[in-house]
């Protein structure tokens, strides 16, 4: 833990971020000056209408861009000015990603596709599989280990695609809509999956939804609208 | 945490998952394969040409045989000597000896006509004279068949691969030439030398037929041991009364294989070259498609922290497989069609033609394995530097 959270500082802290991406001569400004702060433990819902820049903020807070402008902390440490090499390495150390399509292999099985963050751990076979049979267990997916993606229903692989978000036990859990392609009930059941691991493991989660009914389940919920945040508050 | 273990798994997994998805993309793949496979083949097949060639040669000289030529000739077509002249020769120190006498053989070399056993048009075949220690002079000739010519007789003796090649050539039949017709009384081989594309017979009654008095051309002789070469080269190059220029068989038969054997080399190389680019486009398109297939695949495991290098190193070495499986298909079809398959040709330095067997050699193999390599490694680096270089938020999204 770094001396900003033993301080009781943020966990994840934007300040003065900017975005801007260019089309041929044209500039897109996707967020301006945008500061943001989530502690340690939170459940962050990040709404907003389609083109407001939601999932380039969680892009930016996992490391899979850099911002034009401004700085990005996480658990203390600057990652907007890190090389390719380094932020490949410490999204491997301290960041879980659930994806909207799941984006599971699929030519492995289930308790395969889990595994994938842990070959970039020192962690030994039987580590490795013992931290895989936890992850499929919390989300109650022990019996679907061997199956492969195909084989499953979109809510069981978005369950397999949150057990490999939290396998290796990540500092932030990053969702990028995680129920936008699962009917209501495969949706509620990985929310109340999200719910379950915020409350009663104390994991940081930040979830990019446009569906109230997901942001509902979030701790604090924040707004975005043209590349500016606006905060709801705070349950 | 980023160890080198560490890096090598990443590699694997992404390896491993490429490999797995290839039934999903099998007509590419096996387009691929089969592209390579091609070039291999080709390249072996036209090459083993070269090799079979350049092994008759180089098996028709052993180390301690020598052949004396006249100085300035470069062919036994442009070289003469008085019969004084080889005996001189033939007595030189080095030379190796048995009960008979000097183990020499002075030789004469005329090219005549006869049909061929597959097309019936006329080919050159060398007819040469030569004396009673011809065959111990050359070690590997044996009988298959007959038995050898008689001194001061019209008989000839034929090599394996000039009977396999003439009509009409076996024990007991007639070979005629000019006027003068020939009985076959023996075949021999030369251990796929030379030699076994050649019709032996008396130097003296080849004299008299051609109307050579008493000259020859060359002088084959065996020395006492391969280490007595240079004495008996020092010997003859001090002799004021020879101007002659020794060389060792097997140097002699390789410079007389260089003209062909560099015409079918160059010939082969080029032809693969060309085809190697078309593979290589084929190598490409299969390897865009993989990535382009595993777009989404290849941004999840970037996303996760998988390096940018192990995707490069994973997608070089899938492609290194595919080609490498298409160099085996290649190298085995090549080994199956050409290795052993005889042939004849005409060495341009004699004017007439030599039998061979094609030869698909280890180093041939080896040479396919490394053109395949080749093919995979340029085939697969543009489209692995791409899969790298994907903009992973974007990627991610990929359908």
């Amino acid at each position: 833990m770094s001396e900003n959270q033993a301080n009781g500082g943020p966990l994840v802290r934007l300040d003065g971020v900017e975005k801007v991406f260019h089309r041929g001569t044209e500039e897109i400004r996707v967020l301006s000056e945008l500061h943001l702060e989530v502690a340690e433990g939170e459940f962050l819902a990040l709404m907003g209408p389609s083109g407001s820049g939601k999932s380039t903020l969680l892009n930016l807070i996992g490391g899979l861009d850099h911002p034009t402008k401004g700085t990005v902390t996480i658990a203390g440490e600057r990652i907007d000015r890190m090389s390719d090499r380094a932020l490949s390495g410490w999204r491997a150390r301290h960041i879980g990603f659930v994806f909207q399509l799941y984006n599971l292999m699929p030519t492995l099985s289930a308790e395969r596709n889990v595994e994938l963050p842990l070959l970039l751990t020192h962690l030994g076979k039987a580590e490795r599989r013992q931290h895989v049979a936890t992850a499929l267990a919390m989300v109650g997916l022990a019996h679907r280990a061997k199956y492969f993606p195909r084989t499953l229903s979109g809510g069981e692989q978005q369950r397999v695609g949150i057990a490999r978000g939290i396998v290796t036990d990540p500092t932030l859990l990053l969702c990028d809509e995680p129920t936008g392609d699962l009917d209501r009930k495969a949706g509620d059941e990985v929310l109340n999956l999200l719910q379950a691991l915020n409350r009663e493991q104390g994991k940081t989660i930040i979830m990019v939804t446009h569906d109230p009914h997901a942001s509902a389940r979030a701790s604090r919920t924040v707004h975005l609208d043209k590349g500016q945040l606006g905060d709801e508050p705070a349950k | 945490m980023a160890g080198p273990l560490n890096w090598f798994s990443q590699v694997g997994s992404i390896t491993k998952f490429g490999l797995l998805s290839i039934p999903q993309r099998r007509g590419a793949v096996a387009a691929t394969i089969l592209g390579v496979a091609g070039v291999v083949a080709v390249l072996i097949g036209v090459l083993s040409i070269a090799a079979g060639f350049r092994r008759a040669m180089a098996a028709s000289g052993a180390a301690d045989s020598a052949v004396v030529l006249r100085s300035g000739a470069d062919s036994e077509m442009v070289s003469g000597f008085s019969r004084e002249e080889t005996r001189l020769i033939a007595d030189a120190p080095g030379v190796a000896r048995n009960a008979r006498g000097p183990l020499a053989s002075a030789e004469l070399f005329v090219i005549i006509n006869l049909p061929k056993r597959s097309t019936g048009t006329d080919t050159n075949l060398p007819l040469r004279g030569v004396e009673g220690a011809a065959v111990e002079v050359r070690d590997q000739v044996k009988f298959v068949a007959g038995r050898m010519f008689e001194p001061g007789k019209n008989e000839v003796i034929v090599g394996l691969g000039a009977a396999r090649e003439t009509a009409g050539i076996e024990v007991g039949a007639n070979i005629k030439v000019g006027r003068e017709s020939w009985p076959v009384v023996g075949i021999f081989s030369a251990g796929g030398g030379i030699a076994e594309s050649e019709i032996w017979t008396d130097a003296k009654v080849l004299q008299d037929a051609y109307h050579r008095g008493d000259s020859f051309q060359s002088v084959y002789v065996r020395l006492a041991s391969p280490g007595a070469f240079q004495q008996f080269k020092d010997a003859l190059t001090a002799n004021p009364r020879l101007s002659v220029k020794a060389e060792r068989q097997s140097e002699y038969y390789a410079e007389q294989s260089t003209l062909l054997t560099t015409l079918i080399t160059t010939l082969g190389i080029g032809i693969a070259a060309l085809m190697a680019v078309g593979a290589v486009f084929g190598a490409l398109n299969t390897m865009y498609s993989a990535v382009a297939a595993r777009t989404r695949e290849i941004a999840t495991l970037r996303a996760l922290g998988f390096g940018r290098g192990a995707v490069v190193v994973a997608l070089m070495i899938e492609s290194l497989v595919l080609a490498l499986a298409g160099g085996a298909v290649g190298a085995g079809l090549a080994y199956v069609a050409f290795n052993n398959f005889r042939a004849a040709t005409m060495n341009w330095q004699s004017f007439s033609q030599v039998t061979f067997a094609f030869a698909v050699t280890p180093r041939l193999l080896v040479q396919g394995v490394i053109w395949a390599t080749l093919i995979g490694l340029v085939g697969g680096l543009l489209p692995a530097i791409r899969a790298a270089r994907l903009p992973i938020a974007a990627a991610l999204r990929e359908l």
